[in-house]
This record gives structure tokens, sequence and C-alpha cells, in this order.
């Protein structure tokens, strides 16, 4: 965390084969990945992925460790470039000559595996700070809270159960409570699509329902890709769902489909 | 009124009142109170108290980008020294024909250099406003230009500090050099008055104190107001995780540029109020062990809250006063102890005593 951390360059053979995408292809889909590869000295994270999600979709991911779930919401969210290949969003925001902060703001927000909160402010400092605005320097400076925008975290505060807390330094929550206050922060931010890494790991029965209920709900006027190991939480939210192995899509389908599939039970399941 | 107190934090409110006390009680201890009696303040007391204000100064800068902003800046002292050379410079200006060489249009090194006129960059520095617009200018600059590459690059942590370091030991040699035309390695000195004012008149000295304790209150005020924003919550976010800030949304780069220019322009005002009243500016001020020195005051108040800057610069400052008077061997020792006994058992600094441990 505390080297310089470079953005590895796109190399000049990735620039020429993301160039005009056929616009049909784009129809229903928010999110576009096609023969996208990512390589670390060497290592294939991600090899010619393609992967497309469709509005209002609730898409689970499953795969090994070392799939490339992580890598692939890396790519999309900016923080990795990816060598070869094209990302798109929305129809026609490409996603590989974008910042961090700017695909932030055109709608893709990010649930990390290890719940990442700012932990020396607040519960509601948290979901300010996530909340859809205005993010420029000079904006934040002169910013307050309206009541409009006060009862909306008033309502996430209910909808993730953390009212009670809402004065309490991030810090100090439990590991669920940080579960639900990340998902809490994706909530504000109000995103198109919705990125979520294993949101059930370290959370109770009772919770693990309560978080599939709110997954399944946002689906639909949202689009939703979770990555999980938990396959009985996959199968009680899934319609469809895509396997990764070694950087690649080696199934899709529903539950069903997936399970019988023989690739799928060789790499993953059956072992 | 009720509500603009009610605004800050007891600690904030002890800040002002101090401070309030300090710019009524001196100038009167000073020179209303006769001198033999026991109230009385001394002239030596007066320069010694302002000067440490303006490290105050200082101090409250290196924590707005350290403390609040996790930017652990080992060059301040080259903003603080450039700010101060700006103010050096006009006082040269003010000399006049008063040199020894009596030359009206040279300062006496250049008459000692054999130079024949004045260098372009001095152009300018005999008017008042023009030398207070480069004490913002010339730090803030700097800062934009040396942040905008490193933040953009995204150098961090150690490599930072350390590139930080490296600026003000840069400076640190080019300002020795004579031909840069800023005195050399005697600096500045010999300056007779500002704005008409006679600088030894012990009027001059209270009025300069009493300056350096308005613009520490408004400093603390700006940047009080600065925390207390959605602004500072991103700052303190860039500080705590920045990667997960920008996942939301921020363009941290530029959080940590503002940071660091408005912290800069404030230690350049710092250096600006501290040579008129020391007397002398050179380049031993861009010497690398102040900058680490000054972050060494930040971290034994307590960095993260403003106020613990001011207590640790003053309280190191006046250590240091009453150890090089009676065993000036021993304050090098004196001050490592403190930072070691601070670290090890005072996490949050001198100011973190009355509270409780983080859980």
């Amino acid at each position: 965390m505390n080297g310089p951390v470079m953005a590895p360059e796109t190399s000049a053979a990735g620039a020429v084969a993301r160039s005009a995408v056929d616009a049909d292809l784009l129809h229903g889909s928010i999110l576009y990945l096609e023969g996208i590869t990512v390589s670390f000295d060497g290592f294939k994270a991600l090899n010619d992925l393609n992967l497309y999600i469709d509005r209002g979709e609730l898409r689970c991911i499953i795969g090994p460790n070392g799939a490339g779930k992580s890598t692939m919401m890396d790519v999309v969210t900016g923080k990795t470039r990816s060598d070869e290949g094209h990302a798109y969003f929305d129809r026609n925001r490409d996603l590989l000559t974008m910042s961090e902060a700017d695909i932030a703001i055109a709608g893709i927000g990010r649930k990390f595996q290890k719940p990442t909160v700012f932990e020396q402010q607040s519960v509601l400092v948290n979901l300010e700070l996530a909340m859809q605005a205005d993010k420029g320097v000079w904006a934040t400076l002169r910013a307050r809270l309206s009541s409009i925008q006060r009862d909306r975290i008033d309502e996430v505060l209910e909808t993730v159960g953390l009212t009670t807390l809402r004065d309490q330094r991030a810090g100090v929550l439990s590991h669920g409570q940080k579960q639900w206050l990340e998902i809490g922060m994706l909530l504000m931010q109000e995103p198109q699509l919705m990125l979520i890494d294993e949101p059930v790991a370290g959370m109770t029965h009772q919770e693990t329902e309560r978080t599939a209920e709110l997954l399944v709900s946002l689906a639909g006027t949202r689009s939703v890709v979770v990555v999980e190991h938990d396959m009985e939480f996959v199968r009680s939210i899934a319609r469809r769902v895509t396997v990764l192995h070694e950087g690649h899509v080696i199934a899709e389908g529903d539950m069903n489909t997936v399970q019988n599939d023989p690739k799928v039970i060789e790499v993953y399941l059956g072992a | 009124m009720r509500n603009l107190v009610k605004r800050y934090p007891v600690p904030d409110r002890a800040v002002f009142v101090t401070l309030g006390l300090i710019a009524l009680l001196v100038p009167l201890a000073n020179l209303v109170v006769p001198e033999g009696s026991a109230l009385h303040f001394s002239n030596y007391s007066v320069t010694l108290l302002g000067k440490y204000l303006c490290y105050a100064l200082l101090a409250l800068a290196v924590d707005l980008i350290w403390g609040y902003c996790g930017i652990l800046s080992l060059g301040h002292g080259a903003f603080f020294a450039l700010g101060g050379y700006a103010m050096g410079m006009h006082l040269m200006r003010q000399i006049g024909d008063r040199g020894i060489y009596g030359n009206p249009d040279l300062p006496d090194f250049m008459v000692f250099l054999n130079w024949s006129e004045l260098p372009w960059y001095w152009l300018g520095f005999s008017s008042f406003s023009w030398t207070l617009l480069m004490i913002v200018l010339v730090p803030g600059l700097l800062a934009l230009v040396f942040g905008w590459f490193a933040f953009r690059s995204r150098v961090t942590g150690v490599y930072l500090s350390i590139i930080t370091q490296a600026l003000t030991y840069a400076l640190l040699l080019a300002f020795f050099r004579n031909e840069m035309g800023f005195g050399g390695n005697n600096g500045l000195t010999d300056f007779k008055e500002l704005l008409g004012f006679d600088l030894q008149a012990d009027g001059t000295r209270v009025a300069l104190l009493v300056t350096t304790v308005v613009a520490l209150i408004l400093a603390y005020l700006g940047c009080r107001a600065l925390t207390d924003s959605r602004c500072g919550r991103v700052v303190m976010a860039v500080r705590d995780g920045e990667d997960r800030a920008r996942f939301l949304g921020y363009r941290t780069e530029h959080y940590k540029l503002w940071v660091f220019v408005a912290s800069a322009v404030i230690a350049g005002i710092a250096g600006a109020l501290y040579v008129p009243q020391v007397g002398i500016i050179n380049p031993g001020e861009f010497a690398p062990l102040n900058s680490i020195e000054l972050v060494i005051w930040v971290a034994i108040g307590g960095r993260g809250t403003l106020y613990g800057a001011l207590v640790g610069a003053l309280v190191v400052n006046f250590t240091k006063t009453w150890f090089t008077g009676y065993l000036p061997e021993a304050w090098l020792f004196v001050l490592g102890a403190m930072f070691v006994l601070v670290t090890l058992f005072l996490p949050r600094g001198l100011v973190g005593l009355g509270r409780r441990a983080p859980a």
C-alpha cells in the first residue's frame, strides 16, 4: 500500500484491438467485456475473458481461488489495466481509458471482499462520503447535507440496520456490521452496476438471508454482479451463474446447468 | 455569538483563549509594566515567544498535511524558508542606501560581488503588496508543481517523504551559492525597518508578535473549517484508505494536491512572520534536519488534532531553550528521548493524555 502504485500501461496492441465495437452487441448489456487478458509477470490472471451483464440482471460469478474473479473486478473498476481486449459500460463508456474515480462516477460501485470502511469516521460520515454527489474538491468544501440527503441516509441506515450506531466510529463495528455498512455505502452511491465481492463472508445465517433478500430486491432496477464462495447463497439468489477458471469463462447458465457441466465438475465442484 | 462558540470543541476554544490572552497581555506586560516589576515581560521574551508562535504556525501546516491527509512531508522547512526569503528580500530593499556600501540600488552583498544591477527576480520586492503576493505564491506554486507530479504518479509513503527531503536539500544547496543572488552562505540580514517601523523598536516587536497571533488564529480557523467540511472528511478518507476513496468517485490526487498547497502557503506565511522577528534568513533554514525536527514537534504534540501541533511546537521549543541554556550538549538526547517516549507511551501525543485510548 505504501509503495508507488503505477498503473501498468495498456499495450499498443490492446489500444488497436479496442477500436469501434458493433453497437448491436451492446444492446441490453450494461457491461461488456470481450477478450480481456491480464498478465502479471507472465502469469495470465485473465485469459481472453468474455462477460456480458444485462441491465437489471443479478449474476453470480463462481470459481476456484485464483480463477481471476477479483482481477476481473479490478479491471472493471480501473484498478488494473488489461493488456488486451475491450471493456464497455453503459453502451459507450470505454472503461479501459477511465480512472477509478471516473468509473465510480459513471455508475459502477464496488464492495470489497475484506470490508473496507473508513474506520476513523462515523457510520454516518461513511455513508455521506459514499453518497452520490459532486465529488470535486471545491464542491465538497462547501457541501451541506440537504434534508432530502439526510432522509436518504436515514433510509439506508434503516435498510442495513445501523440506525442506532450512526454516530459510532466505523472502526468499532463488528465484522458483519462493517459488511452491512459497506453495502449501505454501495446503496448511497446509487450505481447502475454493483460489483459485490463475497458479501456474506463472516455473516450469520439470518444476516445471510437478509443480504440475499436485499440483493434480489436491488436487481431489476440495477445490475448486480456477485462473487461468492458460499454455494448455498449462490443457489438462493442467482438465476444466471458464470464459472471462471484460470481467467476464462468455462460455463454459464442457471445453477443446475452449471452444476451438471462436466468441465465445472472437474475443476471446481468435483474437487 | 453563542452558537459561534459552541461550534468549536473545548480544545479549540482553549487555543483561541490562550492566543487571545497572549495578544492582550504581552503588549501590556512589555510596554506598560515598568522594567523592574516582576510582571514585566522582557524584549528577549517577546521575540522568543513571537518566534515560537511562528513555529506553531508551521507545525499547524505540517499537521494539516500529515495528520489529516497522511502525507509525511519531510521538506516543509523549504516552504517556510521560501516565505522567509520573500520577506527578507523586501526587508533588504527597505534598507536603501543605509547599507555599509551606501549603494541605494543594490543590497550590500551584491555590491560585494561586484554586481552592477539588480537581478530581475528582485524587481518588485520594494513593494510590500508584491512581497505579500510572493509570500503566498512562491511556496504555493512550488507545492503545486511538486505535488502535481508526485501525486499524479501516485508516489506515496516513504518514497514521497524521501523526495520532499531531496527537495529541501536541493534548495539548501542552491541558496548556498552566491551567484543565485540570495546572499549565499550569509543569507539576508541587517534589516532596518518594515513599513517604516524600526525593527529594533519595542513597539514593532510587540506588533509583530500580535500579527503572528492573529495569523495563527486565522490559519487555525481556516484549517478547522477545512477539517470540519465534507472536503476534510474526504481528506481523512484519503489518509485511511486512498483506494477506497477512489472507488467512491473521489479524485484523490486533487484532494492531496490542494491540501499540500494550502499547507505550503501556511508554512510560507509562518516563514515571512519569522524573519523580521529574528532579523535574519539564511540557507540553514532549508536544512533537512529542520524539516524532520518540526515533524517531531507535531508527533510529540499529537497529530490529526491541529491544537496538538501548537502544543508540540511550543512545548518542544521552550524545552529546547531551557536545555540549550543549561545543558546544551544534552538537548539532542532529550529531544530523541521525548520522541521515543511519546511514540511508545502516548501514540496520540501530549494532547492525547487526557483522553481514552482508541478502541
